[in-house]
C-alpha cells in the first residue's frame, strides 16, 4: 500500500498477500493445468468431431437426471420443512435434524449400498411386497435408481437450508397472525411463501449442480452408456475405452456447462449453510387442527422413512453380515490404511491451503476494505464446484500419462484431488474466526507490538485452532470415504476401502459389502474424531 | 505549559468524514474530549495511535513528532470501550504482553505485574480469565496494562461507558489517581459532562471534526462560549 493513499490501514501494518498467493497456485493453478493439458490433447486430433451423437446425448441425460432430480428434491423437501418448522417442540426434534444431516457426511458409496440395501432388487421393500404376495419391486438402475439416491442426498440439504429461512420469521409475525386469525393458506400465501421464494432458486442451482457432477451414485446405480452423466462418460473414456480425445470432449463439455450454473447459482443466491436454531416456542394459528396434526406426522415420518431406511438397513446388513471373513482378510486392512493415510494428508492439505486462502481473503476484506477482491479470492480458491474433480483427475492424468507410472502415483494423487475439494469446507469454517480475530484485535495487537509470530502463537492460533480442527476432520473424514479419486487412479494394488465396497456392489456380494460399510463408516468417524481429539488436546497443552 | 499530546493543522479524510483540527492536551493532566456522536472524538484518537493515517499535519508527543510511527513504536497507549483484552489469555498474561509481546518475562517484569494488579485493586486474580472477571475488573486489568507499558501518554475512547454510575465513579477516580501518581497525560474521550467535572482539569469540546473550544474545564462547562457547545450541553442561550 503507497503511504496515507487508504487511511483505513493502520500506520506500519501489511497485507499478508503471499498466502493467499500461494495457494491459489494449487487451487485453481492446478486445474489451470489441467484444463490446458485436456485442450493440448484434443488440439492434435484432427479426424472427425469431438463431440458426436453420444456426447450430446449423455449431456442431454447429465441435465435431464440433474433437473428431475432437483424439483424432486425440492418437492419432497418443502413440505418437510414446513412440518418442521410448524412443529417447533416435540421429543426428538433435534436428533431428528440431526438424522437429516448424516447424509451430507457419510461416505458416498456407503449411502449407496443402504439405498441397495433398500430399494433393490432383493432388497427390504421388495421382499416386503413379495412376502405379502404383491409382485416385486426393483426400481433401482438406470435413472430411477439415480434419483432415489440424489433425493435421499439433497432432499435432507434442502431440508436444512430451508428451515433457517423459516426460523427466520419473528415472533411478532405469528401473533399478528394470530389475531388475523389467518387459515394454514393464508400464513402460506401471505408469510411463508414471500420468505422462501427468494432463496428457493439458490437452493435448486446448488443441487443441480451437485447433480449435475454426481459421479459415485451414477457409477453404481446408472444403468451403462443409456443412464450415464458427464462425469461418469469422462471415466469410461479415460480408463476402460482410452479414448482420451472422446474424455477431453466430455470434459469440456462438464466444466462449460458447470460455468454457466456456477454462474447462475452466485447471481441467484449467496445463502450460507446455517444451523437450524433449536426449537423456539412458536405460536401458529394453523397448528391445532387435527388433520393439520395428522399430515405433519405423516410428513414428518416419510422424510425420516426415506433417510433413515437406508441407514438402518446399512448398520444391520453390517452386523449380520460375515464379520469373520472380510475382517480377516489382509487386503481389507491394508486398504483401510490406505483410506485413512488418504484422509489424513488430504485433510491437512485442505487446512494448509483453505487457511492461506483465507487469511489473504480476511487482511484484503476487513484491513485493506477491498471485500469484492477478498471475494473473488475465495471463489478461485472454492472452483471444484465448476472443475469438478473428474474433470480436475482427467487433466492430471493427460499430463502425467506420458512421464510417470500413474497408477503407481494413485495415491498421492488422491490425497491432492481431496484436498482441493475440501478448501471450500475449511474456507466457510476458518473464513469468519479469522475476520473477527482481526476485526476485534487488530487494534489492541498494533498498540501492543503483536506481531509476526507472537501474534500467531499468543492470539490468532489460541481462538482458531477448534475451528481449523473441525474443518480437517471434516475434510480428512470426506476423504477417507472418497471414491472418486481412487476409482479414477487406482488399479488393484492402491485399493481403499470405498473401493473394495465399490467392487463388492459391483459383483454383487452384497454381505461382503455390508460388512466393508460398516468398517468404512466407523473409519471415517474414527478419522474424525480422532482429529478432533487431537486438536482438543493440542488446545489444553 | 507544556503539550503532552499535540494534534498540529491535522487533516483526515475517511469515508467522507473529515477532521480538521489543531489541539494540545496539556502534559501531565487529565483533559476530556466532549461532543455528540459523529464529532470525529474516537477518530482523533485513532489518529493519534496510529490505527489510522492523516492526509496531512502533525501528531506530537512531548514535542517530538510521531506521525509515521507504527503504533507500538508511538508513546501512547489507549483504553477501547471492548475488546482490551484477549479472552484465551488471563489476567497476568494479558498484563504481561505490555511489557513483552512474546510473554517471555523476567522475575522483575513478573513483579511489576503483580504490583500494578495490586494498584489496580485486583491482586490475587492473576490467574482469572476475563469471561470469569466483571466488566469493571477487565478495565482494571486493561488499566493495569497501560500502567507497566509506562508510556507517558494514556488515550480512554469510553472505556467505562458501560458501567453503572458508582463503578463509573471508580474507576475514574482510579484513573485520576494513577494520573497524578505517574506524570502521565491523560486525555479521556466521554459523552458525558460529569465524567469532565470529576477528573479533567481541561475539555475540549469537539464539533464537526474541529475541537471548538479549549481551556479549564470549569471556564468550558461553566460559561459555554459557542451556540454550538451551549445546546450540546442544553443550557439556556441568552444570558
Amino acid at each position: 500500500m503507497a503511504g496515507g493513499s487508504r487511511h483505513e490501514m493502520i500506520v506500519g501494518q501489511r497485507l499478508l498477500l503471499w498466502p493467499g498467493a500461494l495457494a491459489l497456485i494449487a487451487s485453481p493453478g492446478l486445474a489451470i493445468v489441467a484444463i490446458l493439458a485436456l485442450l493440448g490433447v484434443a488440439t492434435r486430433n484432427e479426424t472427425g468431431p469431438l463431440l458426436d451423437g453420444y456426447s450430446w446425448h449423455v449431456l442431454r441425460f447429465t441435465v435431464y437426471q440433474a433437473t428431475l432430480s432437483t424439483v424432486l428434491a425440492l418437492l419432497f423437501a418443502l413440505p418437510v420443512a414446513r412440518a418442521f418448522a410448524r412443529r417447533s417442540q416435540f421429543p426428538g426434534r433435534t436428533a431428528l435434524i440431526r438424522l437429516f444431516g448424516l447424509p451430507l457426511v457419510l461416505p458416498v458409496i456407503v449411502a449407496v449400498f443402504g439405498i441397495v440395501a433398500v430399494w433393490g432388487h432383493n432388497g427390504a421393500v421388495s421382499r416386503t411386497l413379495v412376502a405379502a404376495g404383491l409382485p416385486g419391486f426393483a426400481p433401482l438402475y438406470g435413472l430411477s435408481g439415480i434419483l432415489i439416491a440424489h433425493t435421499f442426498f439433497n432432499m435432507p440439504l434442502a431440508v436444512r437450508l430451508l428451515l433457517p429461512v423459516w426460523d427466520s420469521i419473528p415472533g411478532e409475525t405469528w401473533r399478528l397472525a394470530n389475531q388475523f386469525g389467518m387459515s394454514g393458506w393464508q400464513v402460506f400465501r401471505l408469510i411463508e411463501f414471500p420468505r422462501i421464494a427468494p432463496v428457493i432458486p439458490g437452493i435448486a442451482m446448488l443441487i443441480f449442480l451437485l447433480c449435475f457432477s454426481s459421479f459415485s451414485i451414477v457409477l453404481v446405480l446408472g444403468g451403462g452408456p443409456r443412464a450415464t452423466t458427464l462425469e461418469v462418460a469422462i471415466w469410461q473414456a479415460l480408463r476402460l475405452e482410452f479414448e482420451i480425445d472422446r474424455a477431453v470432449a466430455l470434459a469440456g463439455l462438464q466444466v462449460a456447462a458447470c460455468l454457466i450454473a456456477g454462474i447462475a447459482f452466485y447471481r441467484m443466491a449467496r445463502s450460507t449453510v446455517s444451523e437450524p436454531t433449536e426449537g423456539r416456542r412458536i405460536l401458529r394459528p394453523d397448528i391445532s387442527s387435527t388433520a393439520s396434526k395428522c399430515g405433519d406426522f405423516l410428513l414428518l415420518s416419510v422424510g425420516t422413512f426415506w433417510i433413515g431406511a437406508p441407514l438402518a438397513a446399512a448398520v444391520t446388513a453390517g452386523i449380520s453380515g460375515p464379520l469373520h471373513d472380510v475382517l480377516g482378510r489382509q487386503e481389507v486392512w491394508a486398504a483401510a490404511v490406505r483410506s485413512v493415510v488418504i484422509g489424513l494428508s488430504a485433510g491437512f492439505l485442505a487446512l494448509v491451503f483453505g487457511t492461506m486462502l483465507a487469511v489473504t481473503a480476511r487482511d484484503l476484506a476487513v484491513r485493506a476494505q477491498r471485500a469484492g477482491l477478498a471475494d473473488w479470492v475465495e471463489i478461485l480458491g472454492s472452483q471444484t464446484l465448476i472443475v469438478s474433480p473428474v474433470v480436475l483427475g482427467a487433466g492430471l492424468f493427460v499430463l502425467l500419462i506420458p512421464h510417470v507410472a500413474v497408477f503407481d502415483w494413485a495415491i498421492y494423487l488422491a490425497i491432492v484431488l481431496n484436498g482441493l475439494i475440501a478448501i471450500p469446507y475449511v474456507i466457510r469454517l476458518v473464513g469468519p474466526v479469522l475476520r473477527r480475530n482481526a476485526e476485534h484485535h487488530d487494534r489492541l495487537c498494533a498498540s501492543l507490538g503483536l506481531s509476526g509470530l507472537n501474534r500467531l502463537v499468543l492470539v490468532e492460533w489460541p481462538a482458531l485452532a477448534g475451528t481449523a480442527t473441525t474443518a480437517m476432520a471434516i475434510s480428512a473424514a470426506l476423504a477417507t470415504g472418497d471414491l472418486t479419486a481412487i476409482v479414477l487412479f487406482g488399479s488393484g494394488q492402491s485399493d481403499t476401502l470405498a473401493k473394495l465396497l465399490f467392487s463388492a456392489l459391483g459383483t454383487y456380494r452384497m454381505g461382503e459389502a455390508a460388512v466393508l460399510a460398516m468398517l468404512l463408516t466407523a473409519t471415517c468417524l474414527a478419522v474424525f474424531v480422532v482429529v478432533e481429539g487431537a486438536g482438543r488436546i493440542g488446545r489444553r497443552a | 505549559m507544556a503539550a503532552g499530546l499535540e494534534f498540529r493543522d491535522l487533516r483526515s479524510e475517511i469515508g467522507g468524514f473529515a477532521i480538521r483540527t489543531s489541539f494540545e492536551a496539556p502534559s501531565g493532566s487529565v483533559t476530556a474530549i466532549l461532543g455528540a456522536s459523529g464529532a470525529g472524538k474516537s477518530t482523533l484518537l485513532a489518529l493519534a495511535c496510529g490505527f489510522e493515517q492523516p492526509a496531512s499535519g502533525q501528531i506530537l508527543v512531548d514535542g517530538r513528532p510521531v506521525t509515521g510511527l507504527p503504533p507500538a513504536e508511538r508513546p501512547i497507549s489507549i483504553l477501547f470501550q471492548e475488546h482490551n483484552l484477549f479472552p484465551h489469555l488471563t489476567a497476568f498474561q494479558n498484563i504481561g504482553l505490555g511489557l513483552d509481546p512474546g510473554l517471555r518475562l523476567t522475575p522483575q517484569q513478573r513483579n511489576d505485574v503483580a504490583d500494578a494488579l495490586d494498584r489496580v485493586g485486583l491482586g490475587g486474580m492473576q490467574q482469572r480469565l476475563p469471561k470469569d472477571l466483571s466488566g469493571g475488573e477487565r478495565q482494571r486489568v486493561a488499566i493495569a496494562r497501560a500502567l507497566v507499558m509506562r508510556r507517558p501518554v494514556l488515550l480512554l475512547d469510553e472505556p467505562f461507558a458501560g458501567l453503572g454510575p458508582a463503578l463509573r465513579r471508580d474507576m475514574l477516580d482510579l484513573v485520576d489517581a494513577l494520573c497524578r501518581d505517574t506524570g502521565m497525560t491523560v486525555v479521556m474521550v466521554t459523552h458525558d459532562p460529569a465524567d469532565a467535572r470529576r477528573i479533567a482539569g481541561f475539555t475540549a469540546f469537539m464539533h464537526e471534526g474541529t475541537v471548538r473550544t479549549f481551556g479549564p474545564t470549569e471556564t468550558v462547562l461553566g460559561r459555554p462560549d459557542s451556540l454550538d457547545l451551549r445546546s450540546y450541553l442544553g443550557v439556556e442561550t441568552d444570558t
